[in-house]
């Protein structure tokens, strides 16, 4: 039987299932703790550190931790707000991104989390890196440039043998996320279009499709990322 | 002793350039050279981008007129998507984006005549600089200045309705729209609250063109007679000669009016236009191959326009176009001044075709876009309020641009307002003993009236300052003033 926990964010209390993790726990209770690799129904990776919260004074990612009974959770704090800050900032200056020509603009959780962060001038200085566009596959653009290595692709976009279609190639600072060679041909039009839907930046794009949802109708258009959770009235388990 | 004179930076014009003129011993105008001396080459890096961001990621050449890039990137992709050759999109598609073109159109022509060019007409080409600006106007003249202001507000609300943002949207596609207007949308700009709906924009823009005709009768010194250019004139004009500037096919006609360019298909841009590269300036240097290097050269905008066309679709600016053209015996006029009066009916023209738009059922529904058989090469025009624009790429079958070729309007230009400043700098400069900064602005109104982008022209960055720099005949700088 599920045993229902109860812990603190912040200082407010909160329920949830034991065993669920921080991120899923917070959002029941209607407090956003910011992600970016982590995707709902994909088994947690820990990889950007986005969720870094911290439980019991110790720094922890949250899409990864269970809450237990009694946990003390730094969510909102000054001191973490600019670790993750600092974690967003670094990411636009591994890559190339150029929201202006981007299609993902306005619907890009990296742009969307610049902005909820106060990004507003570059701090770090730009890598650069050289990258490429790799436009082989016949339904969909790899653009390298703008890859955040989250693995949201590899971890969600499988065939109907259950293989993941998405890979790493390379190694070291230039490892890179592309269509498995030996699997591209299982992807779909419409496992093309969901790896495009669940990449949180404009890294994997449908051919042929761009910007056709208006400017003012995209998901941060009008409200930043996690107000959907702040706003969320949840019933309590 | 000879002198060369440099005006650095060229000022109330988009972009960064500058003038040198050298004197001889005698004070006689030498030689004369509009620079433009900024570099940005956005024809190379669009290459190896998907093809269906070039109308977004192009259009940031420019803040001032992107949509004229974005709707010519985005008709020559119609092509390469195989939706017919600038002319085949949904009624939708197409009246959605001359919708937008219009707006663009307007807003631009606003800022021109009101912001850039008034302070030379309002006070005087030798009037202080200190007054001779917008500020000026807003304060001497402040009806005129609010109307500028809120015109070009206007056009700017129409190219966010169609594109979703003022300032390089998103609305045109390959092959389409990617939007419709909303009954809001439609309400606010028809019957908006004053002064923000199109009938008083209408009257704004008859009351611009009295406003001009009174300064001319006035002025005819300044608007007649500060020089004439004669030239040849390029532009796109609709199949049955009408003033069309999305789309038609081109026509170039010759200082008296004879067409050289017969209404051809602007797919084949190429067999009728090259460019000459040359090594003072990053902007290069057009003409009409069937004529040559040396007198190939011709002239766009506002008044290559409304010289090259028969007749203008929408009755009030038609009216005015009817006393322009008598008033150079029904032949093409040479006098730069004279794109300020074109340009004005040209607004009116625009606001006249948003009224009509506006009223159109086809841009509240229906298909948003068309595509067909796929191409691997597009070539889109469109008349850009400075003048015709030409955009023209190469796919390959990774759907990767691997070729971009842009000449814009300024670009066209080039010859023509080196010929101006040529004149101008022969006609103020010569045999004086000081240079004054009224001959000097009398160069940069010679320039000021084409309106050039020059940021658009090399694809550069920035705002637009001219310098003008005065050298003796072995090459020393004497004397230099930025305005
Ligand atoms: S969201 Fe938790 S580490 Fe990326």
């Amino acid at each position: 039987m599920n045993k229902i926990v109860k812990f603190s964010i912040d200082g407010v209390e909160c329920l949830a299932t034991r065993g669920q993790f921080v991120v899923d726990a917070a959002k029941e209770n209607g407090i956003y703790i910011p992600t970016l690799c982590n995707y709902p129904g994909v088994k947690p990776k820990g990889g950007c550190r986005i969720c870094t919260v911290k439980i019991n004074g110790k720094l922890m990612t949250a899409c990864t931790s269970p809450v237990s009974e009694g946990m003390q959770i730094e969510n909102n704090a000054n001191e973490i707000n600019e670790i993750r800050k600092a974690i967003v900032e670094l990411l636009f200056v591994e890559g190339n991104h150029f929201c202006p020509a981007c299609e993902k603009s306005g619907n890009c959780e990296l742009q969307a989390l610049a902005y909820r962060f106060h990004v507003m001038a570059p701090r770090f200085p730009f890598s650069f890196p050289i990258r490429k566009v790799d436009a082989s596959h016949p339904k969909i653009i790899k653009e390298q440039n703008r890859c955040v290595l989250c693995k949201r692709c590899i971890r969600a976009i499988k065939d109907y043998k259950g293989r993941s279609i998405f890979a790493y190639s390379k190694r070291g600072n230039r490892v890179e996320v592309g269509v498995d060679s030996k699997l591209g041909k299982e992807l779909t039009d419409e496992l093309a279009q969901k790896a495009m839907d669940i990449c949180p930046v404009g890294s994997i794009l449908v051919k042929e499709k761009g910007f056709y949802q208006p400017i003012g109708t995209r998901k941060y258009d009008k409200n930043p990322i996690g107000s959907d959770i702040e706003n969320l009235v949840v019933s309590k388990p | 002793m000879g002198q060369k004179i440099t005006i650095e930076p060229v000022t109330r014009v988009e972009g960064h350039g500058k003038v040198t003129i050298h004197l001889d011993n005698d004070g006689n105008v030498e030689q004369t050279r509009l620079h433009i001396v900024e570099f940005r080459g956005f024809e190379r890096f669009v290459q190896g981008r998907p093809y269906w961001e070039a109308p977004v990621l192009v259009q940031r050449l420019c803040g001032i007129c992107p949509v004229s890039h974005h709707l010519a990137a985005a008709k020559a992709l119609d092509v390469i998507v195989g939706a017919g050759n600038g002319n085949g999109l949904t009624p939708t598609g197409e009246k959605m984006r001359r919708l937008m073109h219009y707006g663009q159109f307007f807003q631009s022509h606003t800022l021109h005549f009101f912001h850039l060019a008034s302070p030379d007409l309002l006070f005087g080409i030798d009037a202080d600089p200190a007054i001779r600006n917008i500020i000026g106007v807003a304060m001497e003249h402040k009806e005129l200045a609010v109307q500028g202001v809120m015109m070009r507000k206007y056009g700017q609300e129409v190219i966010r309705a169609t594109a979703g943002k003022k300032i390089h949207g998103t609305g045109a596609v390959p092959g389409g729209i990617n939007k419709h207007l909303t009954e809001a949308e439609k309400e606010y700009l028809l019957n908006g609250h004053d002064p923000m709906n199109i009938d008083k924009m209408i009257s704004w823009s008859e009351g611009a063109l009295e406003f001009f005709h009174d300064y001319h009768k006035n002025h005819k010194e300044i608007i007649d007679g500060f020089v004439e250019f004669p030239s040849s004139y390029l532009s796109l004009v609709r199949k049955d000669g009408a003033l069309d500037i999305y789309h038609g096919v081109l026509r170039a006609v010759d200082a008296n009016g004879k067409k050289i360019l017969h209404d051809v298909d602007y797919q084949d841009y190429n067999k009728y236009i090259d460019e000459e590269v040359r090594s003072w300036s990053y902007m290069k240097f057009p003409y009409l191959k069937q004529i040559g290097k040396n007198d190939g050269w011709y002239t766009v905008g506002p008044l290559a326009r409304l010289n090259t066309i028969d007749f203008i679709d929408t009755s009030l600016a038609q009216k005015e176009f009817e006393k322009f053209r008598a008033y150079s015996n029904g032949k093409p006029s040479h006098r730069p001044m004279h794109m300020h009066w074109a340009r004005l009916i040209e607004i009116l023209h625009a606001a006249e075709k948003m009224k009509e738009l506006l009223n159109d059922p086809d841009l509240l529904k229906g298909e948003l876009v068309k595509k067909g058989t796929k191409k691997f090469e597009g070539v889109g025009l469109i008349e850009a309020p400075r003048g015709t624009l030409f955009h023209h790429y190469k796919i390959d079958e990774n759907d990767q641009i691997v070729m971009a070729n842009l000449i814009v309007s300024t670009t066209n230009n080039n010859q023509p307002m080196n010929n101006a400043v040529n004149q101008v700098a022969t006609k103020f400069l010569t045999g004086q003993k000081e240079i004054t900064e009224g001959m000097l602005n009398a160069v940069e109104v010679s320039i000021r009236a084409y309106d050039p982008c020059l940021s658009c022209a090399t694809h550069a960055i920035g705002q637009m300052p001219l310098e003008i720099s005065l050298y003796d005949h072995k090459d020393q700088l004497i004397d230099k003033r930025r305005s």
